[in-house]
């Protein structure tokens, strides 16, 4: 089926339900939870779409819509979708219909601005993965920038200091997101475009390798800072367990992922050369992230931020198969080691979305996160226990679930062109068994359930969900789980198109 | 023939429809979801007969080529991954043993497990276990292989630690997870160097004469690759399997309930790692000198060493473990002397007999148990056999099946243990002839007649203690024997304990299964597959040890009196302490593995938040913020202050001053008329003079 415009309105649906929020009486709260439901299934519907309506005999980008914008500074309206934008897409809209879901269930007080600024920022991520446009592009970098900011500092948990989170989330990110701006400019002053389908064949800045290495840095920053990379990652760790949960859903579902696209869409094609001069050194910095982080997760007693840190860990296995994407290679190990990469984002995306959830749950409960607090769940809350299970297990990489087709593509690609780094980031498979079992499974659900324990942690007043995962909870994870097995199962369902896009990328490129 | 074979992939599918019902649904109603698991597997014990007889019938075609589906999987550029199963002759060897095995524990478990508040929940584990191991069976490349392997790694983790309310349950599930999972990255590593270099995974491709070449001669720093990936396949099997220094899980592993026991150390689990070997043997046997040595190395440590710790036991599942480890050291030792069907037929009638034993120990914990309860005692540790003995009588029926295990176990003509490991002590003596004293085969056949020595002492003593003498305490002097439920599956693996081994007597057309399932591996020239001559000297060394550690076990502790020493321990003194805490094997390791890395991560966190990393950021939000304030002041002081301020104030001085001499006097203003002008013309005639 082909729609027109079909971009525009994935990106500006929830534009339109965001103002259509705002125009609502506040006390309707019933009625704005469900149209923002609604409102946010249009798109979710429209990216199923994209997904089937992409052609896998046509070129890269499809779906086009390319118009004049500010003609006197040549901004155009440029946007398409590619065998790497349409999974995210999928991916964005996905995460933002269960957030909304869940959320309906669960926001308690100043729904109608929390709806609306959700809804908002759903379209500035959804702007990144279609923009192809510079302008474009940073105008929605830092547009979904503000709702999140406000989502963390009015709706996060006083003890998790959501003021002190989200200023730290804001200027982290804007910093970065300034040196980007002036790369770009920079860009559009050698190139005199901001077209991102027509810079690489200009070669931005091949005549002076020192400029081109400024450039690239300044972009890679900003992105590596959104990853994030180690040493720029601690506004995580601070935004991710002050955050309402879906807030944390969709900060390392997505927000996260907007930073390896970007790297994927930008510097790949923009500076190949430079990236693959410092792929090395990039890779180092992932084999870092991995092992680093998965050291630091083992030592937390508090889950979410357990679960924050794993994201430094599980973003690292990326940015490794990205660094041996670019590398020296054959082009085989090179695609591999891409199509692992971009899957990694998403796996990393429906898991650890998945795990926002589920902490979510058990602290909807207990209003508790402290591991401690826990032990024998198992026995007192099978379907939770299950469905955490599928959750750690897909996130520690075995096989038949999803994060395993990632790990596995990633280390494949990365040890056929840096063997070294490849093997020593394998130890980061351990570590990840060793926190996730030891530490959340272990000290949620293993042991003696006392039900002493159990009364003196659950707070009352909040039992509304009754003991084991709700209906609702249950709808919420199934996508997810569903996801997690059909992934880790029959790979191709999503590498067929990832796998096409990164032939393409890399074939331009190299 | 090929429609028969086309069963294969179904094999591993009833298990797991068993598990995802009882999963979502029958897990309300016990005895549904035991039949389920028991109906699941029942159907994959027929269609593998019918696979069997499909591989029977074609011949040497199927039985050394094997026949494979493939289904195109991942694409992984131009081109696309395959995934698919496949059946040869030693795929089908493995089909006859894993599911019937798992079938007679699955109807064992059904009456064991009766009364246990997650009855349903053991079922859909056990059913995905064998759904794990029926499918690593049937892979036809190295990724299923790998992927099962994990979804095993995954059921030992939920069934060892079955019982998590207990801590030691729980830590023991842990530590099985976590240390095979050791041997797993060293197995995914060579999985993924494998695949780099061949750009494929399928067996059949893999040990393709002309890959095995390219791979004999690929080097990477400096050492073969072939080397390379050998040894890191191997450490995923010694993980899985159990060999030293990886062994340390499986003792621990009998915090499960029995029946797992039975599962993982007879059907599953260990089996796996001496399968992965026995697959990939080719890819060993091309290192020049190197691969298959440590295979066989470790293998004899393992063998001689497991054997030692199993004689200072007091637990008797323990004991079994400590069997188990030194048995698949055998194998190991087989396997790594070049001997694959030696190796796969030891692992074959091992599975019979020791599931056998397994489930025989644990219908006598279940008896003593009983015997506790009837008595009103809460103390005894049904599983110590200090607690045990004179249970012959009350339990003939174990017993006697116990006795067959036991004979087959520790080699006792002509039980199927017998002509397995005599096949690989006969493999060993064979190479040390050639390769002359002090050989490395020489070592390997030492270890294992000397574990043959200590196997057959640690039975005597367990059969001495518990069956023998009279009753230590109340519980086992109430003992009863278990139902039909337990018993009968004892008896049909007492029957292939006795008899499994006529699959393979040398006497009989040089072994059967030499035809069936050795010519798997027929184009590697480096391996021994045709059968071995009967070695009457081997044969009656290993018989007078089996027999004399036996009947010396068995003597010293038939009539042991309750509170007495252990015979073993006044004889061994300082040496059976340290044999009974296995070496301290599990302290060195807490002591150089777990507690360092616990205190890493300690110090990373730290550094992270408390101490480096964060506090950068911090500092610098902190200048940013101490420079605003800065400038405000610099704002407030000197622009505002002198600058706007200042101009605003020195006019509004100087107007003040000014204003005094708008005094309103014309006079006044005549003057300063005047005076100006004056001025004026002066400098005008002073300027035209320069």
């Amino acid at each position: 089926m082909n729609i027109p415009f079909i971009l525009s309105l994935i990106v500006f649906l929830p534009l339109l339900g965001s103002i259509v929020v705002m125009f609502m009486p506040g006390t309707k709260e019933k009625e704005i939870k469900n149209f923002s439901i609604i409102i946010s299934l249009f798109p979710f519907i429209l990216s199923i779409l994209l997904w089937t309506g992409y052609d896998y005999t046509q070129g890269q980008y499809q779906f086009v819509q390319d118009y004049s914008w500010i003609p006197s500074l040549n901004v155009r309206f440029h946007m398409a979708a590619d065998g790497l934008s349409i999974p995210l897409i999928f991916l964005t809209t996905l995460l933002s219909v269960l957030s909304f879901w869940y959320s309906s269930r669960v926001i308690k007080y100043r729904v109608k601005e929390f709806f609306a600024l959700f809804l908002m920022l759903e379209m500035g991520m959804l702007g990144v993965f279609v923009a192809l446009d510079l302008v474009l592009f940073y105008f929605f970098w830092e547009i979904g920038l503000v709702p999140m900011f406000l989502l963390i500092g009015i709706w996060g948990q006083e003890k998790d200091r959501p003021q002190y989170s989200a200023i730290k989330f804001f200027l982290y990110t804007l910093v970065g997101s300034v040196a980007m701006l002036l790369a770009f400019i920079a860009i559009y002053l050698q190139t005199g475009t901001w077209d991102v389908t027509a810079i690489p064949a200009m070669m931005p800045f091949a005549s002076n390798p020192t400029l081109a290495a400024v450039a690239f840095w300044a972009i890679f920053i900003a992105f590596a800072i959104k990853v994030p990379l180690f040493p720029f990652h601690t506004w995580l760790p601070d935004a991710h367990t002050a955050a309402p949960t879906a807030g944390s859903v969709i900060l390392a579902g997505v927000l996260l992922k907007l930073g390896g696209y970007g790297m994927i869409r930008i510097l790949i094609p923009f500076f190949p050369q430079t990236f693959r001069y410092f792929a090395v050194f990039i890779a180092v910095f992932g084999v870092i992230s991995m092992i680093y982080g998965a050291l630091v997760s083992m030592a937390q007693w508090d889950l979410k931020r357990l679960i924050a840190y794993s994201s430094v860990s599980h973003m690292g296995y990326f940015t490794l198969g990205l660094a041996a994407a670019v590398y020296y290679g054959d082009p085989e190990s090179q695609i591999i080691a891409l199509n692992g990469a971009i899957l990694q984002m998403f796996n990393h995306g429906i898991i650890t979305g998945g795990f926002f959830f589920l902490v979510g749950v058990l602290y909807e409960r207990t209003h508790t996160r402290d591991l401690k607090a826990f032990g024998g769940l198992s026995s007192r809350l099978p379907k939770y226990y299950a469905v955490m299970m599928v959750t750690a297990f897909a996130s520690l990489g075995l096989p038949g679930l999803a994060g395993f087709i990632s790990e596995l593509l990633v280390f494949r690609g990365a040890y056929a062109t840096m063997p070294a780094i490849a093997i020593v980031g394998i130890i980061a498979i351990v570590l990840t068994a060793a926190y996730i079992l030891w530490k959340i499974i272990q000290y949620v659900f293993l042991g003696e359930f006392s039900p002493e324990k159990w009364s003196k942690i659950f707070d009352v007043k909040h039992w509304s969900f009754g003991e084991d995962m709700a209906p609702f909870e249950l709808i919420t994870m199934a996508p997810l789980v569903f996801g997690m097995v059909l992934i880790g199962v029959y790979p191709s369902v999503i590498l067929r198109m990832i796998n096409h896009a990164s032939q393409i990328i890399l074939g331009s490129a190299y | 023939m090929e429609k028969l074979l086309l069963l294969t992939p179904l094999i591993p599918i009833f298990p797991l429809l068993a598990f995802v019902i009882i999963i979502f649904g029958a897990n309300k109603n016990n005895k549904l979801s035991a039949w389920l698991a028991i109906g699941g597997i029942g159907l994959s014990t027929l269609t593998s007969w019918l696979v069997i007889a499909g591989t029977i019938m074609g011949g040497h075609h199927v039985q050394a080529e094997g026949w494979r589906l493939p289904i195109p999987w991942m694409p992984t550029g131009e081109i696309v991954f395959n995934m698919g199963v496949g059946v040869d002759g030693f795929t089908a060897a493995m089909l006859f043993m894993v599911p019937l095995v798992c079938l007679l524990i699955f109807i064992y478990a059904s009456e064991y497990m009766e009364g246990d508040p997650r009855y349903a929940r053991f079922f859909a584990y056990v059913s995905l276990f064998a759904f794990g191991m029926l499918t690593l069976v049937i892979a036809d490349n190295l990724l299923l292989l790998f992927m099962a392997w994990e979804v095993m790694g995954l059921c030992s983790y939920l069934l060892i630690g079955f019982w998590f309310e207990k801590t030691s349950a729980k830590r023991a599930g842990l530590k099985a997870f976590l240390t095979t999972r050791i041997g797993d990255v060293l197995l995914f590593a060579g999985m993924l160097i494998l695949y780099s270099y061949t750009r494929t995974l399928t067996f059949h491709e893999l040990f393709k004469p002309e890959t095995l070449e390219m791979l004999s001669g690929t080097m990477m720093w400096g050492i073969p690759v072939s080397a390379l990936i050998s040894l890191l396949v191997f450490g995923g099997a010694v993980g899985k399997s159990a060999q030293f220094p990886l062994h340390v899980w499986l003792p621990d592993a009998m915090e499960g309930p029995t029946p797992v026991s039975a599962l993982i150390h007879a059907a599953t689990m260990v089996s796996a790692g001496v399968y992965l070997v026995a697959r990939m043997l080719p890819l060993f046997a091309i290192v020049p000198d190197g691969a298959l040595r440590w295979v066989a190395i470790i293998g004899a440590i393992t063998a001689f060493f497991g054997a030692t710790i199993g004689i200072a036991q007091n637990d008797i599942k323990r004991v079994l473990a400590y069997s188990t480890i030194s048995q698949l050291g055998y194998m190991m030792i087989a396997l790594g002397l070049g001997g694959f069907l030696a190796g796969v037929f030891h692992l074959l009638t091992h599975a019979f007999f020791k599931a056998l034993l397994f489930l025989g120990s644990g219908s006598i914990i279940h008896a003593v148990e009983h015997g506790a309860h009837h008595v009103n005692d809460h103390h005894t540790d049904p599983q110590d056999m200090m607690n045990m003995g004179g249970l012959y009588g009350r339990m003939k029926r174990t017993a006697w099946a116990y006795f067959f295990g036991t004979a087959a176990l520790i080699g006792i003509f002509p039980l199927a243990g017998f002509w397995s490991k005599d096949e690989i002590l006969a493999e060993a003596w064979l190479q040390w002839q050639e390769a002359g004293f002090m050989s490395l085969p020489f070592w390997a056949w030492l270890a294992g007649t000397l574990g043959a020595f200590l196997t057959a002492l640690y039975m005597g003593r367990q059969i001495g203690l518990v069956f023998f003498g009279k009753p230590r305490t109340e519980a086992a002097a109430h003992a009863q024997e278990p139902g039909n439920r337990m018993t009968i599956p004892l008896l049909v693996l007492a029957f292939f304990a006795a008899t499994l081994g006529f699959i393979n007597v040398p006497f009989i057309k040089g072994g059967w299964l030499h035809h069936f399932a050795g010519e798997v591996h027929a184009a590697s020239h480096a391996l021994h597959l045709e059968a071995i001559p009967f070695q009457v000297s081997v044969a009656v060394v290993s018989s007078i040890v089996a027999l004399g550690g036996f009947f010396l076990g068995w003597a010293m502790y038939r009539n042991l009196k309750a509170g007495q020493q252990d015979p073993l321990e006044k004889m061994l003194g300082p040496v059976f302490t340290v044999l009974k805490n296995k070496y301290y094997v599990d302290e060195l390791y807490t002591a150089i593995f777990i507690k360092p890395t616990v205190k890493l991560a300690t110090l990373c966190a730290k550094f992270d938040y408390d101490w480096v990393i964060n506090p950068i950021v911090n500092t610098v939000g902190r200048i940013g913020v101490v420079s605003a304030i800065i400038s405000a002041k610099f704002d407030e002081i000197v622009i505002d202050g002198l600058g706007v301020l200042g101009t605003a104030r020195f006019f509004k001085w100087t107007g003040k001053e000014l204003r005094l001499t708008q005094s309103g006097q014309v006079s006044n203003y005549l003057l300063t008329i005047a005076l100006s002008s004056l001025t004026l013309v002066g400098m005008y005639l002073f300027f035209i003079r320069m």
